[in-house]
């Protein structure tokens, strides 16, 4: 890749495109990053430890915890699932759920949230049923629940179909016919196999469940310290001008961010070593 | 009665795809069961909340100035956004595979950030560098350029949420590249632009307009980053997911639904347009 070739693009052209890059790159991706620290400690390291020791903070950072241990496992299961059918498998219609897959990519996550209200929701079809067995979904917690996993299913999924297109299935058959049973395979072949792209997708679910908003934002009913996650309170805490405390709460989901990011990028370099390696 | 399809299914279609591995029925059952609960109902409750308007009152929402208004700046906002990043991200992505420079992988790490970071962080994180007393807002408010509360502030977000999309759509195929049909066009005595404009130009322009379509589809769905820098005025800078959630506050289901099952349409049909130009990329890329 780094061979050089004899007279390539002219020198210059290479000078204006890096500085292009940096001064977008700069705009769009640095100087928000540092924002969001210098607005998070403008006014001492006191007042954001008194910030993010709230407890409006810190119960919302309890209940954007809860959520994604509730979403990431039940969504990295149902992936791998439905990666095995669709992979191991030839069934009519695989294409048109291939495609059903992608749905929660394509719609606008507000619409994901107003599905769920136009279900459970007081004026929704299942609202007076729900009503008289004094079950509340949307505006708490379950609702909440519902939308994240709605927008994050398909990282899972769409990571391990492609990767278990590519392995094929000759391993599994060969320990069937060594005489392993179906669920030995699964856990000692398959799972080896795909334990990078499957720690990937999980990575990528994880941060969505904790950062995602507008979809949550509809269900939430936004009851202070009670139905608010994380990115809720940050959104809060913005529109009343407490800028320092919002930043501070915004500075916890970017170290989440960027060590999804460093985590995500390590992936990435194993994959593609396995992928040498095949 | 949507389960069925899953359980029932007969371990005969299983045989057709020629596997001896077992768990057809197990894996697709319970999957076609958890997306049926989590995508088909949700859909389906929508689609019947629209089919209570008959199509005279569904084209009057949407005719509606308020909503056509929001139509426009979400579809426009998106367009140019996904054209400056179209251009943007082709330098990036060109930059960053062909030229060698110190911190090329913690850059090409950190074009994820938008994927990574929580949409309303970045929303308030340009909310407050474009605003008249943040770093860039008080370089551009002297020059007349008002870029927060302004439309121009919903192209900025946008631009944040989509630049992944080109970069990472439009990477893989410079890096693919034929070099040896660019040596022989050099060697033809072809200039660099002329190279570039005949040679490479054409070969990435399938996947250039995927990365533009993937980051117009997302722009026009995006919420979190646009409404802290946005002053979302009705006709002005509201958008349209906006009204959505304005309509359910007022407990107008039906409306929300009507603006829900339109942008679900256009979702689709954009859907297909991205599928048809990913095929075309395809092709492309199996010719060369």
């Amino acid at each position: 890749m780094t061979i050089t070739l004899i007279g390539r693009e002219p020198p210059i052209i290479k000078t204006v495109l890096l500085t292009v890059m940096f001064l977008f790159l700069g705009v769009f991706i640095f100087i928000p990053l540092v924002t969001i620290f210098s607005q998070a400690f403008q006014s001492g390291l006191a007042v954001y430890r008194k910030a993010i020791a709230s407890p409006e903070v810190l119960s919302s950072i309890k209940l954007t915890l809860t959520i994604a241990v509730v979403c990431v496992p039940l969504n990295t299961v149902f992936g791998v699932l439905l990666a095995w059918a669709i992979t191991k498998f030839s069934f009519p219609g695989k294409s048109v759920l291939t495609t059903l897959i992608e749905l929660p990519f394509a719609v606008s996550p507000v619409i994901a949230g107003l599905m769920f209200v136009l279900l459970f929701g007081a004026q929704g079809w299942f609202g007076e049923t729900l009503q008289s067995w004094n079950v509340k979904i949307v505006f708490a917690l379950p609702g909440i629940a519902l939308a994240t996993l709605f927008v994050t299913f398909p990282f899972v999924a769409r990571t391990l179909i492609p990767l278990m297109q590519e392995i094929g299935k000759d391993d599994e058959e060969a320990a069937l016919t060594l005489g392993a049973t179906g669920w030995q395979t699964f856990f000692r072949v398959t799972l080896h196999n795909i334990k990078w792209g499957l720690l990937y997708g999980v990575i990528l679910t994880n941060a969505r469940a904790i950062g995602e908003y507008g979809a949550v934002a509809v269900v939430s009913g936004l009851v202070r310290g009670e139905t608010t996650t994380l990115p809720l309170t940050i959104g809060i805490l913005f529109d009343e001008y407490a800028f320092s405390a919002a930043f501070a709460a915004a500075s916890l989901l970017t170290l989440l961010a960027l060590l999804t990011l460093a985590l995500k990028t390590m992936m990435e370099r194993m994959l593609e070593r396995e992928k040498i390696d095949r | 009665m949507l389960d069925v399809t899953g359980i029932a299914a007969p371990g005969a279609w299983a045989k057709t795809g020629n596997t001896s591995l077992p768990g057809f029925g197990l894996t697709l059952g319970l999957s076609l069961t958890y997306l049926s609960l989590l995508l088909v109902i949700p859909l389906a409750a929508l689609a019947l909340y629209t089919a209570r308007l008959s199509l005279p009152e569904y084209w009057a929402i949407l005719a509606d100035e308020r909503v056509s208004s929001a139509f426009c700046v979400s579809f426009l906002s998106a367009g140019y956004a996904a054209v400056i990043n179209g251009f943007f991200g082709f330098i990036i992505a060109w930059a960053l595979t062909r030229y060698a420079f110190f911190g090329r992988k913690l850059i090409d790490a950190l074009i994820d950030l938008p994927f990574a970071i929580p949409t309303a962080v970045a929303g308030i994180s340009l909310a407050v560098m474009f605003s008249p007393n943040g770093i860039l807002g008080k370089i551009l408010m002297p020059l007349g350029i008002e870029i927060a509360f302004s439309k121009a502030g919903i192209v900025i977000a946008l631009i944040f949420i989509g630049l992944p999309f080109v970069v990472r759509t439009v990477q893989p195929v410079i890096r693919e590249l034929d070099r040896e049909v660019e040596e022989a066009a050099m060697s033809l005595g072809a200039n660099f632009a002329q190279r570039f404009f005949k040679v490479i130009f054409p070969s990435i322009l399938p996947a250039l307009l995927t990365g533009v379509a993937l980051s117009f589809a997302r722009g026009v769905g995006e919420y979190a980053t646009i409404i802290f820098i946005s002053s979302n005025m009705p006709y002005e800078t509201e958008i349209v997911p906006l009204l959505i959630v304005k309509k359910l506050l007022q407990f107008d289901y039906v409306g929300a639904s009507a603006l829900g099952s339109a942008m679900l349409i256009l979702a689709f049909l954009l859907l297909l347009v991205i599928n048809l130009l990913q095929s075309w990329m395809k092709r492309d890329g199996n010719a060369a």
